[in-house]
């Protein structure tokens, strides 16, 4: 573990592993929980890093030398379950990288847990972490101008799920209708730094074909 | 004086409700936002008996024009721009009396870039997770301002600040930044610190709420793998692989992939809110250097700096 200051006010827990920063983040949490925290602005955990945002720097650097924090448990924190279309633009060209069918893709991703690290981009945009690194894959060489909401997509070793319709250059393999942000919930965003994440493939012809026969009944519905 | 509306006349080029920003959801992605020139946002509260925290309006390069449909005291601060009430010149960076179905205009500052237009009882839109600040990055908070809009004005609290001693600044020449060197600046070569310190730099023109977009000599990495995303504070100066730096503004992300070689501190920032494109920029690196510390405090200073320099 290094401090590295940051300006005046901010200090930057810098470790070597998303493991490690996971279980730092976490402690961090539970003593503020606990009131045993110091005082501090605002926490923002990173891949391999916390940031202590407005903080007595040398202060706070003291009182984190003390502190030992273990790796924490991999079932530990909320588990949220994701339905998704494994239906996304880029899906064939992430089979294709990936040296597999396209529902081999589906299969793999939804078949192990995703844990989100932290968050960014935009409000409720989660980097949830969970492929092998065999799994990983670019960015996009030319951004798309507008991903629709709701897409699921992977860039680098992360999945993340666009809460709005934003652009970006992360590859579509699917989309979900779950409300990823919604200011009238507490916290707004679904998927918070150390949630652990399930995605559930949805049978894209079933909804289809549900979508079709009971049009009529649904009608008045929010989907 | 309770309620009352705002009409916006006049929008201007981009004119935004502001605050003191958004706090205490930067882990969920929700950027600070806020007025960029926060004295000036506060100062424009403080000469209407308005508290720190109200909502003024953040114009910037061509003005704005509002009618209020109640009385009211009104100021407007940050770059020196001519002052209208129903057509008659009024005080820059003073109470303004605004007759109920006046029309309050701020014209083009002379120089500078971004007035700040307060209410007394300040404008009263609902907030958003604790702030009435428009977040152009994001979308939250309302919506750029529009002709013809509407919106509520609060109840007046306070009292108008006269005063006769006001201090002003002419804007200068150049614009010189102090940078608190890292998080990352062991990321670079020794000869791109000493192009930091030398170099001279020039506000580009896609710079906005979110970045001071800064062109000029290329700062060269001596790192050259991905940095995994990392949390980011306002000020901080962001290194993108083109070597030109970016100085993160209120709208700017929470978390970034670029590594930071310094930090301009929040007080210096009302001036880079203020600097127009093709204004030249000139940093004055240094460290920081903690007094009055205990036994303790050393030896996590002394831990901090085991990173090479």
């Amino acid at each position: 573990m290094r401090l590295r200051p940051v300006g005046e006010d901010s200090l930057l827990i810098d470790l070597d592993t998303p493991e490690e920063a996971q279980a730092w983040y976490a402690r961090i949490l539970s003593r503020r929980d606990a009131g045993t925290l110091m005082p501090v602005r605002d926490i923002v955990p990173g891949d391999r890093t916390v940031l202590l945002y407005g903080v007595a720097v040398a202060d706070a650097a003291a009182q984190l030398q003390q502190w030992s924090v273990p790796p924490s448990a991999a079932d530990s924190g909320p588990l949220i379950e994701i339905p998704v279309h494994y239906d996304g633009a880029d899906l064939r060209v992430v089979a294709a990288l990936w040296g597999v069918t396209e529902d081999e893709v589906a299969r793999i991703h939804s078949g192990r847990e995703h844990r989100v690290a932290f968050c960014g981009f935009s409000p409720g945009f989660a980097y949830m972490l969970g492929l092998g690194e065999r799994y990983h894959v670019p960015r996009r060489a030319a951004p798309r101008t507008s991903v629709p909401a709701g897409s699921v997509a992977l860039a680098g070793p992360y999945t993340g799920v666009y809460p709005r319709a934003s652009p970006g250059g992360w590859q579509l393999i699917g989309t979900t209708r779950m409300p990823l942000w919604d200011l009238e919930r507490e916290p707004a965003a679904l998927l918070t730094p150390g949630t652990r994440v399930r995605f559930v493939p949805q049978e894209a012809s079933l909804e289809s074909t549900r979508a079709t026969t009971m049009g009529t009944a649904t009608k008045g519905r929010k989907a | 004086m309770s309620g009352g509306k705002l009409e916006v006349v006049r929008a201007g080029a981009l004119t935004t409700l502001q605050d003191l920003g958004r706090f205490g959801h930067a882990s969920l992605g929700v950027p600070r936002s806020g007025a960029l020139d926060q004295p000036a946002h506060r100062l424009a509260n403080r000469l209407v008996g308005n508290p720190p925290g109200a909502a003024t309006l953040e114009t910037t390069l061509t003005g704005v024009a509002v009618r209020l449909t109640r009385p009211a005291v009104a100021a407007v601060t940050g770059a020196p721009a001519p002052v209208r009430v129903n057509g008659r010149p009024a005080a820059w960076t003073a109470p303004v009396h605004v007759p109920a179905g006046a029309l309050l205009e701020v014209g083009a500052p002379t120089s500078g870039l971004r007035n700040y237009v307060a209410i007394g009882g300040g404008i009263a839109v609902a907030p958003v997770l604790g702030s009435r600040s428009t977040d152009l990055l994001s979308g939250l908070g309302p919506a750029p301002l529009t002709g013809g809009e509407i919106l509520p004005l609060g109840t007046p609290t306070g009292s108008p600040l006269h005063t006769d001693s006001l201090v002003w600044q002419a804007p200068p020449e150049e614009l010189v930044l102090p940078l608190l060197l890292g998080p990352r600046d062991d990321w670079f070569t020794p000869a791109t610190m000493k192009t930091l310190a030398a170099g001279r730099f020039e506000i580009s023109q896609h710079s906005n709420r979110i970045a001071l977009r800064l062109e000029g000599p290329a700062l060269e990495r001596a790192v050259h793998r991905e940095m995994p995303s990392e949390g980011m504070v306002l000020g901080a100066v962001q290194v993108p692989p083109d070597g030109s730096p970016v100085v993160f503004l209120a709208d700017s992300p929470t978390t970034g992939g670029y590594p930071v070689i310094g930090v301009v501190p929040e007080k210096e920032l009302s001036a880079a809110a203020q600097a127009v494109p093709g204004l030249t920029v000139r940093f004055v690196p240094h460290r920081l250097r903690h007094r009055h510390q205990s036994p303790s405090q050393k030896r996590a200073a002394a831990a901090m700096q085991e990173h090479p320099v």
